[in-house]
């Protein structure tokens, strides 16, 4: 536990401690030798013309409490750390309570864990209590965003109408949660002109049957084949693999209306689930993948 | 004997305080003046760096709006901190915390690891009003942070810094400004929080 830069430090917190337990004792051994043994005097003071005070000598169980609290400080100090980088007799640090806190904790849900993370997602998703677990997994971590009706909100998808960016089989939502996603749409202000912007957003719109100018339409077409089609794809269905949604579903992430989808295409969106892997651990990822899957695929939803 | 020299030190009020004050010194001598002559206290731990320009503007941000009377940031070593928020916090961690931002109430959520946690976008939104991505959130609305953050007096806020320790070069003072430009409170205010915490990591 040799913390201390020197040991002078180390030396300065025992002499200093020891001389102060030390001080304790002589401070009451020197008082026992003022106790009269027969007759109290007065103390020598008169205020307010009569009241007078007894020199009366420290009660016992004063004196006693006081003997108490210096030998609990000795027994203290030999027990716990606390004289400079003597670590006390039961060697306790506060890290190592915290580990054996975890362990003892550990030691009763592991095999809850273990039983799960042997199991298939789908199965996994079907159980009650696994879904409960999965349950509060979410809404320490992902309710933030998701919601905890994990409905989402505008910029943060909806996980529960079977609608995915990156897929929705368990491989890919597993991936999504242990990873992270960054989604990548460029801004297209500065490729396209305000004309062939508006006739792009017209033309992106028309794909979910959403009011439109035809003739803007099949402008628009011509664009979105030359600048939108490499990622959502010709007939604007979307690409899982790079995460580029389908527009053609009537699901908006950022926003339907002509404003919000011109911002869209005009400055990007960059959309990003952090990476939690490192934060929960395998079996924890299994069981909230499991209850993600579960939202929009068990018949009886995650009820 | 010691009766009389009670009432030497009773009635000499002089040396009553001074003895006084040396008494009640002790405890202080003891248990916080060999804090600063300890390795895991005054050494940062690996990753730790001194905070950036502009997480620096953020961090001033942090402490001029209050965050930390309803904010901690410091996971105390129980498992169901770690469970919540990640590793506990250590000492090396708030070594450029000048001053460290622990707080002592929790209405919100500890920030000590609130770094990467979630989006810059979801900072935003959640900022410039918490219930649009939290509707149970009682946190206040802090809309005005989409201003330009100022740059006149970060490289004197720097130097400040450097006078208690932080090993700030001239190279990067000159250029803390410059850093600056362009960006907004918000802006400061996220990259001060998407870094917090994030030197540990662990599975647990």
């Amino acid at each position: 536990m040799s913390d201390f830069i020197n040991n002078f430090w180390n030396m300065y917190v025992v002499v200093l401690v020891v001389a102060s337990l030390l001080f304790c004792v002589f401070i009451i051994v020197s008082n026992r030798g003022a106790r009269p043994s027969g007759k109290v005097e007065l103390h020598g003071h008169q205020w307010d013309e009569t009241l007078a005070e007894w020199n009366n000598p420290l009660p016992r169980w004063w004196v006693w409490l006081f003997w108490i609290t210096i030998v609990f400080a000795v027994v203290y100090l030999a027990a716990y750390p606390g004289l400079g980088n003597f670590s006390g007799k039961l060697a306790w640090t506060s890290t190592g309570a915290y580990d054996k806190e975890v362990k003892e904790a550990e030691a009763k849900v592991a095999p809850l864990f273990e039983r799960y993370a042997a199991m298939e997602v789908q199965k996994v998703a079907a159980d009650p209590e696994a879904r409960a677990m999965g349950q509060r997994l979410f809404l320490n971590n992902c309710a933030q965003c998701h919601g905890t009706d994990a409905r989402g909100s505008r910029g943060f998808p909806n996980l529960t109408d079977g609608d995915w960016l990156y897929g929705g089989t368990p491989e890919a939502i597993k991936t999504t949660l242990t990873t992270g996603r960054n989604g990548a749409m460029p801004a297209f202000g500065t490729t396209l002109d305000g004309e062939q912007l508006r006739d792009v957003v017209h033309y992106v719109r028309s794909l979910s049957g959403l009011t439109s100018d035809n003739v803007r339409v099949q402008r628009g077409k011509a664009t979105f084949g030359a600048n939108c089609a490499a990622c959502h794809g010709a007939d604007g269905k979307g690409n899982q693999m790079v995460g580029a949604p389908n527009l053609t579903d009537g699901t908006w992430l950022y926003g339907s209306t002509e404003t919000l989808v011109t911002q869209t295409v005009q400055k990007g969106r960059n959309g990003h689930m952090p990476a939690h892997g490192e934060l929960l651990g395998d079996k924890k990822i299994h069981l909230l993948t499991a209850y993600v899957w579960g939202l929009s695929n068990n018949a009886a939803g995650a009820k | 004997m010691a009766a009389s020299k009670h009432e030497a030190i009773e009635r000499n009020v002089g040396l009553l305080a001074i003895l006084t004050v040396l008494t009640i010194a002790i405890g202080g001598l003891v248990e916080i003046v060999p804090l600063f002559f300890q390795h895991s206290t005054t050494e940062p731990v690996k990753g730790v760096e001194p905070y950036s320009p502009l997480r620096l503007a953020g961090r001033d941000i942090y402490v001029r709006e209050g965050c930390y009377n309803c904010h901690s940031q410091m996971i105390r070593p129980f498992r169901a901190e770690t469970e919540r928020y990640g590793h506990y916090s250590v000492a090396g961690e708030f070594v450029y915390d000048r001053p460290f931002q622990w707080g002592s109430k929790r209405t919100g959520p500890d920030l000590a690891r609130v770094g990467g946690r979630y989006s810059d976008e979801w900072h935003r939104v959640h900022l410039m009003n918490p219930r649009d991505v939290v509707p149970e959130s009682n946190m206040p609305a802090f809309a005005w942070l989409e201003r330009p953050v100022d740059a006149s007096t970060i490289e004197q806020r720097m130097r400040a810094l450097t006078v208690v320790g932080t090993p700030y070069t001239e190279e990067q003072i000159k250029s803390a400004p410059e850093a600056l430009k362009g960006k907004t409170e918000m802006d400061a205010l996220i990259a001060y929080l998407q870094g917090l915490g994030t030197a540990i990591k662990r599975v647990n």
